[in-house]
C-alpha cells in the first residue's frame, strides 16, 4: 500500500538529474504553493495590499533578524527530529503517521523522568530526561509496529488510532498526582527542572532568543541516521524491505524484526522531538503541546525525499513558513491556518512531480522516455 | 508470507482466548461483587403508543454467570485453537462482557436502552458513510485515506451553504464539494500516478487547513455564517410506534435513512449490475478489464467522485445533522474509523454498515456511561472506540481479502 | 476475414520493437509466429489487438485500413487475443469473466447473468470445451482456464484469435487435446495466429509459419517443407547447438535428504503432500510437473522461506528442518528465486546492492555495524565480469538490465560464493537462448564440481537436458522418477505422469 520512496526511486530510475529532482521540483512547489495561498486569501476576501503584507511579514518574521532566525531554527528542530524518523520509516516501506502521538508520549516521559531527576546534576538529569523521551516514542511506535509484523494490521490505521489514543492519554496523565502541578485543578504538568532543561544558546545577545541545544542533538541524529541509512547493516534491511519485502525475505532477511525495528527507532526520534519541545521550548507539558509537529513531520519527510540532509533543508524550510507565519499573523492579520494550506501544497507538488511539470513545463528537459511510452 | 500468516494465526487465536479469559477475571474479581441491586433498563418511554415493561436483571449474578461463561469460551479458544471459529467466538464473548459491563454500571439505577442504541445509530452514520466511501473507492483499487478531510469538507460546506441558502442547498453543496475532492484524489493518483497514501494525507491536511483557515479568518467575524438549520428527524407513521425498533430506526433524521438505503444501493450497483461489475474487474485484474476495453481511469475517477459524494453526504451530518455549526477539526478522526469499518465489513457496503453500527455502538456507550457515572475516567471511555479500531485492524476479529489491485496505480501499456 | 498487417513499425523510446513487419492472416489457417523471448512477438500482437497503436504503417481488414483507439475496438472488428498471461478476474465466476466489456443487462442497468451462463454453456459444448459457467477461476486448473480465455474470445464473436504461447502451461497431454481445439475453431473458419518459441509445436499445428528476430520478419514458409535445424537457425540468428556439455555422472554421498515433507499453500491447503527424495552430490535432480503442483512450495520450504508442517529436511546430516533462511544460506545452498522481478532482485537497488543481497551481512562485507561498500563495489565488479552480466557500471540500478542480465545477476550472487547444493526455480524463464546456455553451463559446472542440484522448471525439455535424475510432482505428490543415465525417458511417458495418469 505505501511504497513511498517509489517516486524518487522512479525518478532515479527515468534518469532525471539530480538538481531538477532536488532543487527545481522542490522550487517550484514552493513558489506554486505561495501562489494558490494568495488566491485562498483573494478567495476570502483579503486585499491585495494585505497579501503583499503579509508575504512580506513571512520573510521578515522567518529570516528578517536574528530573532528571526533563532525562532526559525526553533521550530525547526522537532520538525528535523520527527522528520528523520518517518524517512527511516519511509524507507522501510512503513508509513508511519503516529509521530504525532509518539511526540506527546516521548515529551510527557521527556518532562516526568525530567522531574524525577531534578535532584541530580545535569549531566545525568538532561540525558536521562532525553533517553526517557526516546524510550517511550520507541516502545509507542514499537505498539504499531508489532501489530503489523505479528498480525498484519496496517500501519496507517493503528498509528492514526494510537494518536487520537496519545491525546487522551495526555489529558488523563496531566491530572493524576504524579505529574500535574502542585497546587492546580488544570491538566497541566510540574515544570521542568533547570538541570533537566536543553540551555538556551543565544540569551548572551538577547534574553528571548529562544534557540537551544537542541540544535545539536538534531545535528547528531541527522549524521546518525545518514549512518544508519546508508553505511549501516541494519538501513541496507530497511531499505531493503521498503523496496521489495519479498526479496528481501528471499535474501534471509528477518521482516518482523525489520518493521519493528523501523517502527521503534522512528518513535525514538519522534520521542526526542518531543522531549526537544518540553526540555527545551516548553519546560512542561501541557494539553496538545504538541500542536501538530507530527503531521507537519510528515510533509518535511516527503519533501526532504526521506533523505536525512534532506529532512534537514526540508525542516528548516517549514520552521521558517511557521516563524513567518505568526509575524504574518500579527502584522497582516491572516490566520497562521494558512500555513497549514502552503504545506499541503508543497506536500502534493513534491509527491507528484507530473503535476508540477504539468504547470510548469518550460522548467524541464523533456522527458526522452515519454514517447511512445503510453 | 505464509510462514508469517501462518504462526500470526495461531497467535491471534492464542491472543483471542487470553482476552477472554482476562476479560472474565476482570468481571468476577472487580465488578461482580461491585454490582449491588438490580440493573432496570427502560425500553420504551410511558408516553408510547404500546409501553412495554422495564428489562430487570439481577447486577451480581448476571455478571458471574457472564464471566464463567467468557472464561469458559476464553480456555477452549486458547487450548484447543478452532481457527474457522475463533473470531466468532471472540465477537459473541466481546458482545456479553460488553452485555455484562452494561449491567455493572447500571446495577442500581436504572438506563434507557432504547435511548442508547437510537444514538447507536446516530453515531453509527459517519462512520458507515465513510466505510461505504472506502467500499466504492477501494472496489476500484484506490485507497481513500482522505475520508476524514472528505468529511471534514461536507461538514464545512453544509454548515457555510446551509447558513446562507438553508439545509437542503447545504446538504447538495456538501455532496458535490465532497465529490469535488473524490475527484481530485483520483487526479492525483490516477492522472499524475501519485502514491496514494500521500495523496490522501494531503487532502486530509488540506481540507484541514483550508477549513480552520476560513473558520478563523471568516466565521469568527461573521457569525451568521456558520449557523445552519438542522435537519430535524422525520417520523414513519406506525412503523415508528412498534416499541423499541421503531424509535431506533424509523424516527430518525435524513442522514441515517440516507446511509442505510446507500448501502443497500451500493450493494445493488456493486454486486448486480454491468457497471458495478466493471468496477470489481478494475480493482481485481485491471490489466484483463483493459483488455476487454473497459476504461480503468475512467472507472477509477467516476467511483472515486462518487465515493468523495457519499463522503460529503457523511460530512454533513456534523453540521446540518446534528449541531448546525461548524468546529475545526470537528470530524475527529471518524474517517478513518470509516476505513476501519470497511476492513471490518470485507469491503462490503452491509458489511461496512453493521461494522459501523458496532463502532456507533462503542461511541454512544461511553457516551451514555459518562451519564450514569461509572468510576472509569471519562477519557479512557473516550479511547473505546480507537481502541476498538486497532483491535479491528489487527484481524482479531475477522480477516478478509481486499481487492488484488488495492492501492497499486494502473499503468497502461 | 482476412487481416494484414502492412510495414508495422513499433518503437519504446529509442528501442525498437518492431520494423517494418509485413503478415497476412487468413481465415481458417493456422498462422505459427515463431521467435525467441524478446523477439517482438507479443509487442507485434498487441499491436493487432488494439493495446499499442504503431509508429508507422497500417492494419487492413478485408482490403480496408483500420486504425484502433484500443482493445475494444480491435475486439468490435473481430481481432481477439488469449494473453500468456491470463487476462482473468481470479474471483468472478467463469460467466462473469466471459461476458466483462459486453455485458447482457436487464432494466437499471441489472446484469442477466442467466443469459452469460446459457451462452457460456452453449460455446462451450459447440467447439468440445467442457467449461462449467459458475466455477470460480481461481479454483480451476490453468488448463481449463484458458479454455475461459478461448470462450471470451469466441463469445465476443471474433474471427481472428491470437494465442500468445498458449502451450506453455500445459502438459504434453493437454496440448494434444488444445490442438484439436484449435483444429476445431479453424474448420470453423476462425483464423488462428499461434505465437511460440516451440519448434516441434509450430511444425504440428502450422499452416503456414512466419519467423521473428529482432523484431523483423525473417522467413515464411510452409511447415511441409521446412526442417527443424534450418527454424531454429532462422529464429536465433546463427547455427543452434541443442545439447548441454556434461561430464558423466558420477554421484556422491546423499547431501540432501527430505523425509515424509508436508508444506500448505499460503490458505492453507496441502501444496506439498508427504513427499520423501534424496539429492546427491554432484546429481542433478528436475522436478517436472505443470504449474502449481506443489512445485513453488517445495523450493520454499527447502529455502526455510515456508514453514514445515510435518516431515524433515537433513543437509549432510544435519536436521535443518527448522532453519532459517540465513542459516541455510551459510551452510552453502544457494536459492536462485522462481521470479526474479519479485523475489531475486531489488529494482531499484544497484547491481552492487543487488550482488550482496544475502551476504552483506557478514566478513568481508561487514565487520560491526556497517557495511564496507569498497569492498563490495570491487568484488561486486569482479563476479559481473565472470559471470558475463553486462551493465554499463556496478552502480546501475537493476532494473535497467535486460531479463537476460538480471538473471545472470541472479545467478551469480548465488553461485559466486563456496556452495554445497543449489536450488533453482525455472532458472531460465522467459530468456533469450544465449543466457539461457549460458546459465545452463554454469548449473552444470556446479554439478561437476559437486554441488548436489534441484531444478524446477516448467520447460520439459529443460529437465530433460539438465537432469541426472527426473522426479514428476502431481498434487503435491511424487508420482514418477525416471534416472535417464539407466533407461532412455520417454517424453510421452514424463507427460502423463505430469497430468496425473500415472497415480
Amino acid at each position: 500500500m505505501s511504497d513511498m520512496t517509489d517516486h524518487a526511486t522512479k525518478g532515479r530510475l527515468l534518469g532525471r538529474s539530480k538538481v531538477e529532482d532536488l532543487v527545481i521540483v522542490p522550487l517550484f512547489a514552493l513558489v506554486a504553493a505561495l501562489i494558490l495561498g494568495a488566491v485562498v486569501m483573494v478567495a476570502t476576501g483579503v486585499d491585495l495590499a494585505t497579501i503583499g503584507r503579509s508575504y512580506v511579514a513571512l520573510l521578515q518574521g522567518s529570516v528578517g533578524s536574528v530573532n528571526a532566525i533563532s525562532e526559525t531554527l526553533t521550530a525547526a528542530l522537532p520538525l528535523v527530529l520527527a522528520g528523520l524518523g518517518l524517512a527511516l520509516g519511509f524507507r522501510a516501506g512503513l508509513f508511519n503517521i503516529g509521530a504525532e502521538g509518539q511526540v506527546v508520549m516521548g515529551g510527557l516521559a521527556a518532562v516526568v523522568a525530567g522531574v524525577a531527576l531534578g535532584d541530580l546534576p545535569a549531566v545525568i538529569a538532561l540525558p536521562g530526561a532525553i533517553l526517557a523521551g526516546a524510550v517511550t516514542g520507541a516502545f509507542y511506535a514499537g505498539i504499531a509496529g508489532w501489530l503489523r509484523a505479528a498480525t498484519g494490521a496496517h500501519e496507517v490505521i493503528s498509528t492514526i488510532m494510537l494518536n487520537l489514543i496519545s491525546y487522551r492519554l495526555l489529558d488523563y496523565l496531566l491530572r493524576t498526582p504524579l505529574i500535574q502541578k502542585e497546587g492546580r485543578a488544570d491538566p497541566i504538568s510540574k515544570s521542568v527542572p533547570e538541570v533537566a532543561e536543553l540551555p538556551r544558546l543565544l540569551t548572551f545577545l538577547d534574553p528571548n532568543l529562544r534557540l537551544h541545544a537542541g540544535i545539536f542533538l538534531t545535528l547528531a541524529m541527522v549524521a546518525l541516521a545518514y549512518w544508519l541509512l546508508f553505511r549501516s547493516k541494519l538501513g541496507f534491511e530497511f531499505r531493503a524491505s521498503g523496496e521489495n519485502a519479498v526479496a528481501a525475505r528471499f535474501a534471509g532477511m528477518n521482516a518482523s524484526l525489520t518493521i519493528v525495528l523501523a517502527m521503534a527507532i522512528a518513535g525514538a526520534l519522534a520521542g526526542i522531538a518531543g522531549a526537544n519541545q518540553t526540555l527545551g521550548v516548553l519546560g512542561r507539558a501541557t494539553p496538545g503541546f504538541s500542536a501538530g509537529i507530527g503531521f507537519d513531520a510528515i510533509a518535511v519527510a516527503l519533501l526532504g525525499r526521506s533523505h536525512p540532509v534532506g529532512v534537514l533543508f526540508a525542516g528548516v524550510l517549514f520552521g521558517a513558513l511557521e516563524a513567518g507565519g505568526r509575524q504574518m499573523q500579527v502584522d497582516a492579520g491572516v490566520s497562521i491556518d494558512l500555513i497549514g494550506i502552503i504545506q499541503s501544497l508543497i506536500i502534493v507538488f513534491i509527491a507528484a512531480p507530473l503535476l508540477v511539470k504539468a504547470l510548469f513545463p518550460w522548467g524541464f528537459r523533456r522527458d526522452q522516455t515519454k514517447e511512445g511510452g503510453s | 508470507m505464509s510462514v508469517l500468516l501462518d504462526k500470526a494465526r495461531q497467535r491471534q487465536t492464542r491472543i483471542s482466548g487470553a482476552i477472554l479469559i482476562g476479560l472474565g477475571v476482570l468481571l468476577a474479581v472487580f465488578m461482580a461483587p461491585d454490582a449491588t441491586g438490580v440493573a432496570t433498563f427502560r425500553l420504551s418511554r410511558p408516553t408510547d403508543v404500546w409501553p412495554v415493561p422495564n428489562l430487570v436483571v439481577p447486577g451480581g449474578p448476571f455478571i458471574y454467570v457472564i464471566s464463567a461463561l467468557l472464561a469458559f469460551l476464553g480456555v477452549r479458544l486458547f487450548l484447543r485453537g478452532g481457527a474457522k471459529w475463533a473470531s466468532m467466538i471472540l465477537g459473541i464473548g466481546l458482545a456479553i462482557a460488553v452485555a455484562a459491563f452494561l449491567v455493572w454500571a447500571t446495577a442500581g439505577k436504572s438506563f434507557s436502552l432504547t435511548g442508547m442504541l437510537q444514538a447507536t445509530l446516530v453515531r453509527a452514520v459517519p462512520i458507515a458513510l465513510g466505510g461505504l466511501a472506502g467500499v466504492l473507492s477501494e472496489r476500484v483499487a484506490v485507497v481513500n485515506i482522505g475520508i476524514e478531510g472528505m468529511l471534514l469538507a461536507g461538514a464545512f460546506t453544509g454548515a457555510l451553504v446551509g447558513s446562507l441558502a438553508g439545509g437542503i442547498a447545504g446538504l447538495v453543496a456538501a455532496v458535490a464539494v465532497g465529490g469535488m475532492f473524490g475527484f481530485i484524489l483520483a487526479a492525483l493518483v490516477v492522472t499524475y500516478r501519485m502514491d496514494q497514501i500521500i495523496a490522501g494525507v494531503f487532502i486530509n491536511l488540506f481540507v484541514l487547513g483550508l477549513t480552520s483557515y476560513i473558520s478563523s479568518q471568516v466565521f469568527q467575524e461573521y457569525r451568521a455564517l456558520n449557523n445552519a438549520p438542522v435537519f430535524r428527524t422525520i417520523k414513519i407513521p406506525l412503523l415508528s410506534d412498534v416499541p423499541v425498533i421503531g424509535p431506533v430506526f424509523f424516527n430518525q433524521n435524513i442522514f441515517v435513512y440516507g446511509a442505510f438505503i446507500l448501502a443497500g444501493l451500493a450493494t445493488y450497483y456493486l454486486f448486480h449490475t454491468r457497471h458495478g461489475l466493471r468496477a470489481r474487474a478494475v480493482g481485481e485484474q485491471p490489466r484483463a478489464a483493459d483488455t476487454l476495453g473497459i476504461n480503468v481511469y475512467r472507472t477509477r475517477y467516476v467511483n472515486v467522485t462518487v465515493a468523495g459524494m457519499v463522503a460529503g453526504f457523511g460530512g454533513a451530518w456534523f453540521t446540518l445533522g446534528s449541531v448546525g455549526r461548524f468546529d475545526e477539526g470537528m470530524t475527529g478522526g471518524r474517517g478513518f474509523i470509516g476505513l476501519a469499518a470497511m476492513i471490518f465489513g470485507r469491503w462490503h457496503p452491509v458489511g461496512a454498515l453493521l461494522a459501523a453500527l458496532v463502532f456507533g455502538f462503542a461511541d454512544s456507550l461511553q457516551q451514555k456511561l459518562a451519564l450514569l457515572g461509572t468510576p472509569i475516567p471519562s477519557e479512557f471511555l473516550a479511547m473505546a472506540p480507537y481502541v476498538a479500531t486497532i483491535v479491528v485492524v489487527a484481524g482479531v476479529v475477522g480477516r478478509a481479502r481486499a481487492p488484488a489491485a488495492d492501492g497499486k496505480p494502473y499503468v497502461k501499456e | 476475414m482476412r487481416v494484414e498487417l502492412r510495414n508495422i513499425t513499433k518503437r519504446f523510446g529509442p528501442v525498437v520493437a518492431n520494423k517494418g513487419v509485413n503478415l497476412t492472416i487468413e481465415p481458417g489457417q493456422v498462422l505459427g509466429l515463431l521467435g525467441e523471448n524478446g523477439a517482438g512477438k507479443s509487442t507485434l500482437m498487441n499491436v493487432l489487438c488494439g493495446l499499442y497503436s504503431p509508429n508507422e504503417g497500417e492494419i487492413q481488414i478485408d482490403g480496408q485500413s483500420v486504425r484502433f483507439a484500443g482493445p475494444g475496438e480491435a475486439i468490435r472488428a473481430g481481432i481477439g487475443m488469449v494473453h500468456q498471461h491470463f487476462m482473468l478476474v481470479p474471483v468472478f465466476t467463469v460467466a462473469e469473466n466471459v461476458i466483462l466489456g459486453i455485458e447482457p443487462v436487464g432494466r437499471f442497468d441489472h446484469l442477466d447473468l442467466t443469459t452469460a451462463r446459457s451462452e457460456v454453456s452453449r460455446l462451450s459444448a459447440e467447439y468440445g470445451l467442457a467449461v462449467d459457467p459458475d466455477a470460480i477461476i481461481e479454483t480451476l486448473p490453468v488448463g481449463i482456464q484458458q479454455r475461459v480465455e478461448i470462450i471470451k474470445v469466441l463469445f465476443r464473436e471474433a474471427d481472428v484469435l491470437i494465442l500468445d504461447e498458449p502451450t506453455a502451461v500445459l502438459t504434453p497431454q493437454e496440448v494434444d487435446e488444445f490442438f484439436q481445439i484449435v483444429r476445431s475453431l479453424c474448420e470453423a473458419g476462425k483464423a488462428i495466429v499461434f505465437i511460440t518459441h516451440k519448434l516441434n509445436e509450430i511444425l504440428d499445428i502450422s499452416d503456414r509459419i512466419a519467423v521473428i528476430r529482432r523484431g523483423e520478419i525473417v522467413g515464411t514458409g510452409d511447415p511441409k517443407k521446412l526442417a527443424r535445424p534450418d527454424l531454429a537457425e532462422m529464429m536465433v540468428g546463427h547455427p543452434v547447438d541443442f545439447d548441454v556439455a556434461r561430464a558423466p555422472f558420477v554421484p556422491g554421498d546423499v547431501i540432501l535428504g527430505i523425509q515424509d515433507l508436508t508444506v500448505l499453500r499460503d490458505d492453507g491447503a496441502v501444496a506439498v503432500d508427504d513427499i520423501s527424495f534424496q539429492v546427491r552430490s554432484g546429481e542433478v535432480v528436475g522436478i517436472a510437473g505443470v504449474q502449481g503442483n506443489g512445485q513453488s512450495a517445495l523450493i520454499e520450504a527447502l529455502a526455510g522461506l515456508r514453514r514445515v508442517v510435518s516431515g524433515q529436511v537433513r543437509f549432510d546430516g544435519t536436521d535443518i528442518t527448522q532453519a532459517s533462511p540465513r542459516e541455510r544460506h551459510r551452510l552453502g545452498i544457494a536459492h536462485i528465486p522462481e521470479d526474479r522481478q519479485r523475489a531475486g532482485l531489488i529494482g531499484t537497488f544497484t547491481v552492487a546492492e543487488n550482488m550482496v543481497l544475502d551476504s552483506y551481512y557478514a566478513p568481508p562485507y561487514s565487520a560491526g555495524t556497517s557495511i564496507d561498500w569498497g569492498r563490495v563495489h570491487t568484488d561486486a565488479a569482479a563476479v559481473a565480469e565472470q559471470y558475463d552480466v553486462r551493465t554499463p557500471s556496478v552502480h546501475t540500478s537493476a532494473a535497467h538490465l535486460s531479463g537476460g542480465n538480471q538473471q545472470k545477476l541472479v545467478v551469480a550472487r548465488e553461485l559466486s560464493r563456496d556452495t554445497r547444493f543449489v536450488i533453482a526455480g525455472q532458472p531460465t524463464r522467459g530468456l533469450d537462448v544465449g543466457s539461457i546456455a549460458f546459465i545452463h553451463e554454469r548449473l552444470m559446472a556446479a554439478r561437476d564440481e559437486g554441488d548436489g542440484l534441484l531444478i524446477v522448471s516448467s520447460e520439459l525439455d529443460e529437465i530433460m537436458a539438465l537432469s541426472d535424475r527426473i522426479l514428476v510432482m502431481f498434487k503435491g505428490r511424487i508420482v514418477a522418477e525416471y534416472a535417464p543415465h539407466d533407461a532412455p525417458v520417454d517424453k510421452g511417458d514424463i507427460g502423463l505422469a505430469m497430468a496425473g495418469a500415472r497415480v
